[in-house]
């Protein structure tokens, strides 16, 4: 969503922290970060992150638009809520992690291959078709979301662990053949169809 | 004592074939026992969990939980919801939540309700089952429900990540919450001091996306419990027992370790010492074997 | 009182001492060695009728002196209450029995400790008399105030409020100091979100209309004599005309000035009218009236302005300040938010190396600021650029790069600096030195000193002691108010540097103690810190040899000389330190109940056995302000002391004769431990100089442990704390198993 892009950034020329407050998830509470540091510090990951979340908020006051959505630190939020039990500003740092990652997405922004943002589509994906998810389906898009060659060699290293569940009954195969779901598919459906449009309005607004 | 009963909210991994099916399986043993009803929130949906945010943005995701809250409100009316699921009960409370502090997000979610005919009137306490056990029955009544103490085995409590933060048991720190602990020592069993990977998150997001991140932090929580020589791991959290459980084997073969440890639910160590068979506490359906449960279990 | 001095004894055998100890034998020393001419036992003497017979004794026997061997002399002092008679206390409780295990091996030398408590205490109290308080002043209530700026005003309003009547002498043509130029002030009520108005314009205007109150307008203070209750001050106005009023006591409010950024080219101050101090930037907010704030240079709004905090502080580097203000970041917050207020839709960046908002209020101020979208920036500023738009070169702390931002204009955070007189030992140095070379180094350190502010005619110079970086001389924590020249309090910045709202909490500190030494004065009572003591120095005029080492040593400034260099005490300047007492060579100085024999018969009447007999004597002399109550805490914990010990308490380590110590030696002792408070910069002594001045003379021991051809080891001196209470007592035992190693002395008669 290129066009959209452009349209933030003709929008809200002058302040990142604008366009974050008006459109990402919790995006208020960016400006109220000390930059303390103890989220950077309790996170499970943060030796994975490139920016760390302090380090984003203060890309994102500091105007680096570029570098903050196109970044994948976002996408290696586990949602272990420890930086939000800690930072001592109750800012609700694990949303704004989630609703970057959205909006940096929404934009068409995230670097290519992102394996969590993949990850999270399907799973998206997967949950809107049946309104439950289907775990051996979800896996299965998974081991091939890298290309065929790829999935095969994926699925072979995870085959034990696919069995040890199989055996267990804790994955059931015919669930690759229909499988759970909610009875009021349509209802369910048009549900979130609504959500998606009210949604998307509030945001086309915002960048015009 | 007069039945209780709640609004369940089983999720996703819960269901006939899937990951955690043997939690559903050992929970429904653990309210027979206690005389507790648990009435499915009819036709509910996926919440989403923590994963949901890539695809959906803020009200789309949200309405998920907004949907079976309504239904619950509609069908099991007066009812608290209940979850057995961290990532349920987290998802659902988050977005009651919100719908709370935003009246903006309320009337959008309520006008895609309405699409299916529902409305959300956002009055029912979302609960985990944790908080059940400690709030409504107590560990008094579950001790006096023990005919089999578990007498010499030692357990790790691993609570992990999201039954613990951001909502938590009341009264509990989230840096060491102690309510597992207590339940094991309730039970008979010997609960392992200051296991220090207690709240250690296992990545269970990343755990397709980034297998080798989220398997480093599965190793020290399985180490952990073994330099305190535990005889297995409990906990309250689906996504926490399935991949300690099932990332062992490939834990081994990276880091040439050879761990077998055991992981279980608090609601099978009930199970068991409350008197019920293997089959019923669905240890049939671990993919590590807990031997020493198991042999209780067959006494 | 009776002209004949009747002595009597009094031993508690309450609290486990008739247990512990042999009460006969107690009153037999007493009587025999101590010669009480009476002494009495009791099983609680601090019973009310313990108590009541003590005083029978006074009022229908005629005692004038007891003796009260019980507990510490710390206990139980109001029951022993008794200001018309000389009394000493033997501490045979928290100083023998308690400290003493309880088993037959130790039974005898328990006691021994005890006899020896007794017979201390008994010739102690016969060299003492009760005093009966300075005459030297009457009481008056009018306070003087130096400044008026936010500290002075307010000293001021309370003073006034209280009922004592104020002099305000104000150098500058108007009420009001540096904050009479500020748009608005940090807030000081919840919820701390928005700056508030100075309040300045209603003090003046309080001022004014309270009739106790005068203001000296332009005027400085011209000299100052006296002391407390009868300070005599000149106050002399611009246009040359003056007169003198007498107080009760001085409070000096004179404030800050503030560092010049010119110093540091980096920040380009001197190169654009659009780069400003914090403090000119109230200026340009007040110029705007109510409207946007307009740069300088060219008259355009602002649109974008940049704070610079910690401009020239908290460095190591030549030229800046050392310490850090503290307020700084506060007041940037504030100022931004003036911007928000005034300037519309203004960029305010706040570029930051710590962020300092102290307290609850400090940190709701500070989320305010980030809810009305101020940019905090944790960045350290390496140049400004001047130019029709000021550039800023910062280095970011968080993104560890190399920034740069645009602007309308940049604020520098520069710190305060005290508005005090000059440090009057550098002007007493130029005084004291030996020879010419001496004397002019020494004066070369006064060049740029500043005016003095109160023209003290005092021996030591013109003004108040500093302590660091020209602040005034004040305990930070235990008592912040008083200088080190008695009847005169200091308050406000020119203590430390500190915001309005402290600056007004500080002045009514300053003015309730300012009101206690002028009534204390009038009492003939000392102030702080032994408050209600009317004990005062005294000297033999005969013994004098007008060797100025008291009117030097003083801590308080409280002795003058007189033409031909003899000392003059002025009693209500005096603290009762004693330091002028322990450093009199010839020993004349003396109170009446204390004194260079109240203790040194002490230390002649302990018994010293024969070198033989193998039990060695150990002197403790401890300050009774720290080092005594620890070891009466140590008591109570149960903290064992050596049965050689003999511990007699002191007002100061400043009090400590040097004949103190060799009277000991030439007896027999085998060991001395003297204890004092903390010295230096960050002082615990109670009389701040006191225990220096007692250790830089204990330094010279050496030479008389030379003389007797004694160990040095035999003495030691130490600086403890009231805390200390685990180390006091072994500082002590160590000084038994030092003996044990070196051997008794060998000067046992
Ligand atoms: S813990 Fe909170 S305040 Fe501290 S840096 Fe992280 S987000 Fe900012
Ligand atoms: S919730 Fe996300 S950002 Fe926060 S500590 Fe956990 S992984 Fe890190
Ligand atoms: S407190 Fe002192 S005076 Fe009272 S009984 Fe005890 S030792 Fe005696
Ligand atoms: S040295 Fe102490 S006792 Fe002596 S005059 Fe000064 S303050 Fe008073
Ligand atoms: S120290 Fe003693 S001898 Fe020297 S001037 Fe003072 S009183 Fe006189």
């Amino acid at each position: 969503m290129t066009e959209l892009n452009t349209a933030m950034v003709e929008q809200y020329r002058n302040s990142f922290l604008q366009e974050v407050e008006a459109n990402v998830e919790e995006g208020e509470w960016v400006k109220m970060c000390m930059q303390c540091g103890v989220c950077a510090g309790s996170c499970p990951l943060g030796n994975a992150w490139e920016h760390p979340p302090q380090e984003i908020f203060m890309m994102i006051r500091a105007g680096k638009r570029e570098a903050v959505l196109s970044s994948d630190s976002m996408w290696m939020c586990t949602s272990c809520y420890n930086c939000i039990a800690r930072c001592p500003r109750g800012l609700p740092i694990t949303h704004i992690m989630h609703g970057l990652a959205h909006y940096a997405q929404r934009l068409g922004l995230v670097p290519k291959n992102q394996p969590t943002q993949k990850f999270a589509q399907k799973f998206w994906q997967n949950l809107n078709k049946k309104g439950r998810v289907n775990e051996l389906k979800l896996g299965l898009s998974l081991y091939f979301m890298n290309g065929f060659g790829e999935g095969v060699k994926t699925s072979l290293k995870m085959k034990d662990i696919g069995l040890g569940m199989l055996k267990t009954k804790r994955m059931a195969v015919n669930e690759a053949f229909g499988g759970h779901g909610v009875k009021d598919l349509s209802g369910f459906q048009k549900i979130m169809k609504k959500a998606h449009e009210l949604e998307d309005a509030r945001i086309q607004k915002s960048g015009n | 004592m007069a039945k209780k009963e709640y609004s369940f909210y089983p999720g996703c991994s819960s269901q006939q074939g899937a990951s955690s099916s043997n939690m559903q399986k050992s929970v429904e043993t653990m309210c027979e026992e206690l005389d507790v009803k648990i009435n499915q929130i009819p036709d509910w949906n996926c919440c989403a969990a923590s994963i949901g945010y890539g695809g959906g943005g803020e009200l789309p995701r949200l309405t998920l939980s907004a949907r079976n809250i309504a239904l619950s409100e509609q069908h099991n009316t007066g009812q608290d919801i209940v979850a057995t699921c961290a990532a349920c009960w987290l998802a659902t409370r988050e977005a009651a939540e919100r719908f709370h502090e935003d009246d903006g997000l309320m009337a959008e979610t309520n006008q895609a309700l309405a699409e299916a005919g529902l409305k959300l009137r956002n009055e029912t306490p979302i609960r985990h089952m944790v908080e059940v056990l400690i709030e409504d029955i107590g560990y008094e009544t579950i001790g006096g429900k023990v005919q089999r103490p578990l007498e010499g085995l030692k357990i790790a409590g691993y609570v992990g990540c999201q039954t613990n933060r951001p909502f938590g048991i009341a009264g509990e720190s989230f840096e060491n919450p102690m309510y597992l602990d207590k339940l094991v020592e309730t039970l008979g069993a010997d609960p392992v001091q200051n296991y220090d990977k207690k709240v250690q998150c296992c990545g269970g997001a990343l755990a397709f996306s980034e297998p080798e991140k989220s398997q480093d932090m599965i190793k020290t929580i399985i180490e952990s419990a073994y330099d305190s020589s535990a005889d297995l791991i409990v906990t309250p959290c689906p996504v926490c027992q399935m991949n300690v459980e099932i990332y062992q084997d490939q834990i081994n073969q990276r880091h040439n370790t050879k761990f077998k440890m055991p992981v279980v639910y608090y609601s099978q160590l009930m199970d068991v010492a409350f008197g019920r068979s293997a089959k019923d506490s669905a240890l049939d359906q671990q993919v590590i074997k807990a031997g020493k449960l198991e042999e209780i279990a067959n006494k | 009182m009776a002209d004949e001095k009747k002595f009597a004894g009094y031993i508690c055998t309450g609290c486990g001492i008739g247990e512990r100890l042999d009460a006969g034998q107690l009153e037999t020393i007493a009587t025999r060695d101590g010669k009480m001419q009476s002494c009495k036992q009791h099983e609680m003497l601090c019973s009310q009728e313990g108590v009541k017979m003590i005083r029978d004794d006074i009022a229908n026997e005629g005692v004038t002196h007891i003796m009260i061997a019980a507990c510490s002399r710390r206990a139980k002092v109001e029951a022993f209450n008794f200001t018309d008679v000389a009394m000493s206390r033997a501490n045979l409780r928290e100083g023998v029995i308690w400290v003493r295990p309880d088993s037959d091996e130790n039974r005898e030398t328990t006691q021994e400790m005890a006899d020896d408590y007794i017979r201390m205490a008994a010739a102690e109290v016969k060299f003492m008399i009760q005093p009966s308080g300075s005459r030297e002043q009457e009481l008056n209530k009018q306070i003087l105030v130096v400044g008026g700026g936010i500290t002075g005003m307010t000293a001021a309003l309370e003073s006034a409020a209280a009922g004592y009547p104020v002099h305000i002498v104000e150098k500058n043509a108007a009420l009001g100091g540096h904050a009479a130029g500020y748009y608005k002030s940090i807030p000081t009520r919840s919820p701390y979100a928005d700056p508030q108005d100075t309040g300045v314009k209603q003090m003046i205007a309080d001022i004014e209309a309270n009739d106790g109150i005068t203001v000296h307008l332009n005027s400085m203070v011209a000299k100052t004599e006296g002391a407390p209750g009868r300070f005599n001050v000149e106050i002399a106005t611009e246009s040359g005309s003056s007169q003198s009023v007498s107080f009760g006591a001085i409070i000096q409010a004179t404030g800050f000035k503030l560092y010049d950024p010119s110093a540091l080219p980096q920040y380009a101050y001197d190169k654009s009218a659009d780069i400003v101090t914090n403090e000119e930037l109230e200026g340009l907010v007040m110029q705007a009236g109510g409207g946007p704030v307009k740069r300088p240079s060219d008259g355009k709004e602002v649109k974008s302005v940049a704070f610079v905090q910690n401009v020239g502080q908290n460095s190591t580097e030549e030229n800046q300040l050392p310490y850090h203000s503290g307020i700084g970041d506060m007041i940037a917050i504030k100022q931004a938010m003036y911007f928000k207020e005034l300037n519309g839709d203004c960029d305010t960046t706040i570029l930051f190396d710590n962020l300092r908002t102290p307290g609850a209020a400090g940190e709701d101020f500070y989320r305010a600021g980030q809810q009305k979208m101020i940019t905090f920036s944790k960045g350290a500023v390496t140049e400004v650029v001047p130019g029709s738009t000021l550039e800023v070169k910062f280095k970011d702390l968080i993104l560890n790069d190399d920034a740069t931002m645009q602007c309308d204009l940049v604020v520098l955070d520069v710190g305060m600096m005290p508005n005090t007189g000059p440090d009057p030992y550098a002007q007493l140095a130029v005084e004291e030195a030996e020879d010419e070379a001496e004397k002019e180094k020494a004066r070369a350190l006064l060049e740029n000193a500043p005016p003095s502010i109160l023209n003290l005619d005092y021996r030591q110079g013109t003004d108040l002691p500093h302590l660091k970086y020209g602040f005034t001389d004040s305990h930070f924590i235990c008592f912040p108010y008083e200088t080190r020249r008695t009847g005169i309090y200091a308050a406000g910045p020119t203590r430390r540097p500190m915001d309005m709202r402290q600056a007004a909490d500080d002045a009514a500190g300053a003015a309730m103690k300012a009101i206690q030494a002028a009534e204390n004065a009038g009492k003939g009572r000392a102030a702080h810190p032994r408050s209600g003591d009317l004990s005062f120095p005294s000297f033999r005029k005969e013994g004098c040899t007008q060797c100025k080492r008291c009117t030097v040593e003083c801590p308080f400034g409280a002795i003058n000389e007189d033409e031909k260099s003899y000392p003059m005490f002025n009693e209500a300047r005096c603290r009762r330190c004693g330091t002028c007492m322990g450093a009199c060579p010839v020993r004349v100085i003396s109170f009446e109940n204390y004194s260079v024999d109240t203790v040194g018969q002490q230390i002649k009447n302990v018994e010293v056995p024969e070198e033989w007999d193998e039990k060695p004597r150990i002197l403790v002399l401890a300050c009774e302000n720290d080092a005594y109550p620890a070891l009466d805490q140590a008591a109570m914990n149960g903290v064992e002391i050596t049965q050689w010990a003999r511990v007699i308490p002191i007002r100061c380590l400043g009090s400590i004769s040097l004949s103190w110590v060799t009277d000991s030696l030439n007896n027999g002792y085998d060991g001395i431990v003297l204890m004092g408070c903390q010295k230096g910069d960050d002082y615990q002594c109670h009389f701040v100089k006191g225990s220096e001045m007692g250790l830089e003379r204990m330094s010279k021991v050496g030479d008389t442990l030379q003389t007797l051809n004694l160990e040095p080891e035999r003495v030691a001196s130490y600086e403890v704390a009231i805390t200390d209470i685990q180390r006091a007592p072994k500082l002590i035992n160590d000084m038994a198993e030092t003996v044990e190693k070196i051997g008794m002395s060998p000067f046992k008669f």
